[in-house]
């Protein structure tokens, strides 16, 4: 359940980079990232580089390495997939401690979590110092097409409000007696999602209503920077 | 007092009053045939606070929603300020009817305070200072001025409830709906929304279940029952005559009695 005054990402702190505008760090990041995954894999002495030019900006911002490390986790996935691909690849393979790995598998293993690492690195950096509002400003800003910025600056407005419903809604299963951490309540957990997902859908439509009310006739009547 | 035909007068003050609201023979049924209103009338003046009673189910939601036209009217009419709710008018009837829906979190979507007041008036062509003015004065009616660049749902629930409130009052609307708006609030938050409601220069509708709250604030009520107005008539007479009220399915509190309350609306 999410604390109200809960920022998932955000770094509360007073930084230049937290003071830089947000269109112009969303760019940086994009065009960091491009470079990042453009190097060609080998080219280590370049990948160094990133990691030092990313290691002044992060400290540049004052966000502490344990704040950003346990938001790393979100790159487990892609740690999973190159740890599988030395084991999975096509030869020629190499003999490591008993076992045979393939040698392309290994050197494209280490490319993919360095560039993963680089990347998501420099996004939570992103994310840590900049709110949620500097972000779809920023967007709006770059001149982001308006119909998707107001999809995800609702996004954003409501993301809180669905995960304490759906708190609300665990709380009062578990309160019956459900589990759900155990497979068994599965089933109940998954019919508690389809109920979720009318509630939200349910809850566009009374939102759809209360713009109608204010006079709202469609996306070109536009967001509004604040 | 007993229940009131439809067809008697409104309450005095609102016959002789300019008309803000006129409802005339307004029904409407559901696509699956259930029937939520046959047959309203209602008439409120300029400057009434009229209290909206009944039950669940009697129609009263479907009654707002016709209003500001979301619903369209099958069979009778609505007019605010003279103009008939209908397609063609639908962008100034909407500026004229401000509806604050039950659940703040329905009508406040943006990503401040501050955004979110300047919604409407914006999509009514208001920018610039002009805009920037009537965020702030709205807000400050409602006393939320120092809110303006925080997110909604960092307030706590009474003060979203009055940030709604003051994102219709910046459309100037000419009557103020109020969908429950005691609804989910503690004693005090009830009390502070009173405040600013009182301090409101506006005509108020206020669709209620919380009766005590409908005597603090509205001199007349208005019971619906079963899709149509079966009392019309001031606060007090309509809380008092038991027979009527338990035909209508309205209870006041326990220990509750209208009669020793002075209403300061």
């Amino acid at each position: 359940m999410g604390a109200a005054h809960g920022h998932l990402f955000h770094f509360h702190a007073h930084s230049p980079l937290h003071r830089a505008p947000a269109h112009l760090k969303l760019l940086a990041l994009l065009a960091f990232t491009l470079t990042v995954v453009a190097t060609p894999r080998g080219l280590w002495w370049a990948y160094a580089g990133y990691a030092l030019v990313l290691a002044s900006v992060i400290a540049l911002s004052r966000v502490p390495a344990r704040y950003l490390a346990p938001r790393m986790l979100v790159e487990t996935p892609f740690v999973v997939f190159a740890l599988l691909m030395p084991v999975l690849g096509h030869g020629p393979f190499v003999e490591i401690a008993g076992l045979t790995l393939s040698e392309p598998g290994i050197e494209a293993g280490a490319a993919l979590i360095t560039k993963g690492t680089l990347g998501v690195l420099a996004s939570l950096t992103f994310a840590a110092t900049t709110t949620s509002t500097q972000i779809i400003d920023a967007l709006a800003r770059l001149r982001v097409p308006s119909l998707l910025v107001e999809i995800m600056s609702f996004m954003l407005r409501y993301l809180e409000v669905v995960l304490t419903e759906y708190g609300r809604m665990l709380i009062a299963m578990r309160s019956r007696g459900c589990e759900p951490r155990n497979p068994r309540h599965w089933p109940a957990l998954a019919r508690s999602l389809g109920a979720l997902f009318i509630r939200c859908y349910e809850r566009g439509e009374r939102v759809h209503v209360a713009m109608l009310s204010r006079g709202y006739t469609g996306a070109q009547s536009g967001r509004m920077p604040s | 007092m007993n229940p009131r035909p439809p067809t008697t007068p409104p309450f005095p003050d609102g016959a002789n009053a300019e008309p803000v609201l006129e409802i005339a023979g307004l029904a409407y049924a559901y696509p699956d045939g259930h029937r939520a209103l046959s047959g309203v009338d209602l008439r409120i003046g300029r400057g009434e606070r009229v209290a909206l009673l009944g039950p669940n189910g009697a129609g009263k939601t479907t009654l707002v929603l016709h209003l500001n036209g979301i619903i369209e009217a099958v069979a009778g009419s609505v007019r605010v300020g003279g103009l008939a709710v209908e397609k063609a008018n639908l962008a100034e009837i909407r500026r004229r009817v401000g509806v604050v829906f039950q659940d703040p979190d329905d009508q406040l979507f943006m990503g401040t305070v501050r955004a979110d007041v300047a919604f409407g008036p914006r999509n009514l062509g208001v920018r610039g200072a002009e805009l920037e003015t009537r965020v702030m004065q709205a807000l400050d009616q409602v006393g939320m001025a120092d809110f303006a660049d925080r997110p909604p749902h960092h307030l706590s629930f009474g003060q979203r409830r009055r940030v709604a409130v003051a994102t219709v009052l910046a459309m100037e609307p000419e009557i103020l709906v109020l969908d429950e708006p005691s609804s989910n609030l503690d004693p005090a938050s009830r009390r502070e929304l009173a405040d600013v409601l009182r301090a409101l220069d506006v005509t108020v509708l206020m669709v209620t279940h919380d009766l005590p709250y409908a005597l603090e604030l509205c001199p007349r009520a208005v019971v619906l029952g079963e899709g149509r107005v079966v009392v019309d008539g001031p606060t007090v007479d309509v809380l008092t005559d038991e027979a009527s009220m338990r035909a209508h399915r309205l209870e006041l509190p326990v220990g509750f009695d209208p009669r020793v309350v002075r209403p300061n609306g």
